[in-house]
């Protein structure tokens, strides 16, 4: 991928994560004045609370989608901040190939854990 | 084809810090990439915190190690980072789409600066980002 391509992915990941990571933040952080998708009262955070989101579908969805954009957004970031400091081209491949591995894993290790935290909630909810 | 010539980046790191003789854009720039960093270290951490809950693990629960004072506190910042980078950003989009920076100007002597064209959007940025960090603070608080 070029450079051109890295940057309008870049931009175009960091519109959509104003929505997503948008509606985490205003959902976990001003929880305390609004109770989004908490309807058991207390934190966000609570276990009750967050199962309540897992067992949903949308939100499944949304933190796979969430994972993999910010993952992008940010791991591109890092590499544009590294490639400001004029390395040499062997040291910028590296770079590129590490944070793709890096990326690659983590979204792996979130979806994962997403998905396995629906099925989870999902059959607490049932039984 | 021919490689594009390279240069050493002589300043190195103060060249990302230093804001120089630039604008207040400058030092919006510089805390957009420190926030940056600060919110990818974080994601780096939360993605294994949270993949914890699959096996049932609750570490930012109520009893989780995680639910601490020090450690709400460390959540507001991450709050107050995400909420600038998240607006400053905003308004980098809108400059590089074209947006909010004047229509071009012939340049004759003596130049005028063009930056006071764009002052407004960032003022209003960062008035929505002192909102936010508000918002937050009363949210934590009522929790």
């Amino acid at each position: 991928m070029n450079e051109t391509k890295y940057w309008t992915w870049h931009m175009g990941a960091g519109a959509i994560l104003l929505f997503l990571l948008g509606s985490h933040m205003l959902i976990m952080h001003i929880g305390g004045l609004v109770h989004w998708f908490s309807p058991y009262g207390g934190e966000a955070i609570s276990v009750k609370n967050s199962l309540f989101r897992d067992s949903s579908l949308y939100f499944a969805v949304g933190y796979v989608l969430l994972l993999g954009i910010a993952l992008y957004h940010g791991l591109c970031g890092l590499r544009t901040v590294l490639f400001e400091l004029t390395l040499k081209p062997a040291v910028e491949r590296a770079v590129t190939v590490f944070l793709w591995i890096l990326g690659l894993g983590l979204c792996g290790l979130g979806t994962w854990a997403a998905l396995a935290a629906h099925r989870t909630a999902l059959l607490g909810a049932g039984g | 084809m021919r490689e594009l010539k390279r240069f050493d980046n002589r300043i190195g790191i103060w060249g990302w810090l230093g804001g120089g003789r630039w604008g207040v854009e400058r030092y919006a720039y510089i805390l957009h990439r420190l926030t940056g960093l600060a919110i990818l270290f974080y994601l780096l951490m939360h993605i294994g915190v949270t993949s914890l809950r699959a096996k049932g693990i609750y570490l930012w629960a109520e009893g989780g190690f995680f639910h601490q004072p020090i450690f709400k506190f460390g959540e507001y910042l991450v709050f107050a980072a995400f909420a600038f980078h998240a607006l400053n950003g905003l308004r980098l989009l809108l400059v590089e789409l074209g947006f909010a920076i004047g229509k071009p100007f012939e340049p004759v002597y003596p130049y005028k600066t063009s930056l006071h064209v764009q002052r407004p959007l960032l003022i209003s940025v960062m008035i929505l980002t002192l909102i936010f960090l508000v918002l937050g603070a009363f949210s934590a608080q009522a929790e």
